[in-house]
């Protein structure tokens, strides 16, 4: 199940990869909707943690267009525009295909719903 | 009294590589249950749980708070991740899984964002080697092999602490007595920054298992 909400919270992080790392682009991707509960107090409570530019791209490249380029203000967001995110955010789940770091191209494939974000060289490796 | 997640799902071929919830995951939740109103207070919270295993844990803390909540999971056991989705779907909780070691491709984005952050470690004192092959096999072996006083691997995210915990955010940690917790107490102070209280401890057979909650000072 991976939402453009989780997809916003992912960077590269293979060694040496610090800049240019975010957001990962998605690539060959097949997508399932599914409905989730609206609640509003959670997308408005939400909107400041998001990095808004790189979820209107990966919105975008799932052919999703229905969100602002500028952010949305939590306070005065219309009920139109919260259901808009509400629907980007956490009812279009990528189900298959792929993640690519812009910068280093480090590809991080996604299957069954599960991004595989594993590196070869992990934090307990062997010294 | 907050029901255990329901499991049925789960089968023994899941077990035979996916760490099965025994009484460390329990007193885990216990712990969570004790504190649901603090955690209830926390707006929008962004929770993390590391080695989520069969998803217990999170599907757990999904039902203390409810769908206006963000529940990551990593585990480094590809199918502990597919379990916890699973797990998720069984008992309405939007769990998202991640294949990860730790907290790795979230440290960047949540730098100082993790609002409760959970963690039933592979705790198990082992050779070095042991816990080093487990960690790269993402098996069954990687649930408890934990190295050096069994703490090879918290130890590596207690080292990433101040990074990633919120200004108010806290960790539930669960150790045993050999993995040294006035040791522990004292590196997080010193080094992080972070108080360390246990809040939770009881004998499950061999086992003296505790719950460590930690937060900034
Ligand atoms: C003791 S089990 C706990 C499982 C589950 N949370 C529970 O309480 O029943 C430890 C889990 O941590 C996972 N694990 C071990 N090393 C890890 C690491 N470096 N990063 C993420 N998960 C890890 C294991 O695969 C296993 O699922």
């Amino acid at each position: 199940m991976v939402r453009l909400l989780t997809h916003n919270l992912l960077a590269c992080h293979a060694r040496n990869c610090t800049s240019n790392n975010f957001p990962l682009e998605l690539r060959d991707v097949s997508v399932a909707l599914r409905e989730a509960d609206y609640s509003e107090d959670f997308l408005r409570g939400f909107i400041p943690r998001l990095e808004w530019p790189a979820l209107v791209q990966a919105a975008k490249q799932l052919g999703e267009d229905s969100l602002p380029e500028e952010p949305l203000d939590p306070a005065t967001a219309t009920e139109e525009q919260l259901k808009a995110l509400h629907h980007v955010l956490l009812e279009v789940h990528i189900e298959e295909g792929s993640m690519v770091c812009p910068g280093c191209q480090h590809v991080y494939p996604i299957s069954n719903g599960i991004p595989n974000m594993l590196l070869a060289e992990h934090e307990l490796a062997r010294s | 009294m907050i029901p255990t997640p329901d499991l049925a799902h789960l089968t023994k071929q899941d077990y035979d590589v996916v760490y099965e919830p025994a009484e460390d995951t329990f007193i885990l939740l216990d712990a969570l249950e004790a504190d649901a109103e603090v955690l209830r207070a926390i707006k929008t919270p962004i929770c993390l749980e590391i080695g989520s295993g069969s998803g217990c844990v999170s599907a757990f803390l999904g039902v203390i708070l409810g769908a206006d909540a963000v529940y990551l999971c990593t585990d480094i056991n590809p199918h502990a991740a597919l379990c916890t989705l699973r797990t998720g779907a069984q008992n309405k909780v939007a769990l998202s899984p991640v294949i990860a070691s730790l907290a790795s491709p979230f440290a960047q984005r949540l730098r100082r964002k993790i609002d409760v952050l959970v963690f039933n470690p592979p705790y198990v004192p082992t050779s070095a080697d042991e816990v080093l092959d487990a960690q790269d096999a993402g098996g069954i072996a990687g649930a408890w092999a934990g190295g050096k006083d069994g703490m090879r691997v918290t130890n590596v995210l207690l080292g990433m602490l101040d990074d990633l915990l919120a200004p108010e955010g806290r960790f539930y940690l669960v150790a045993l007595k050999q993995n040294d917790i006035p040791g522990i107490t004292r590196r997080l102070r010193e080094e992080q920054r972070m108080d360390c209280k246990i809040v939770l401890q009881r004998r499950a057979g061999r086992e003296h298992l505790h719950v460590l909650c930690i937060t900034r000072l």
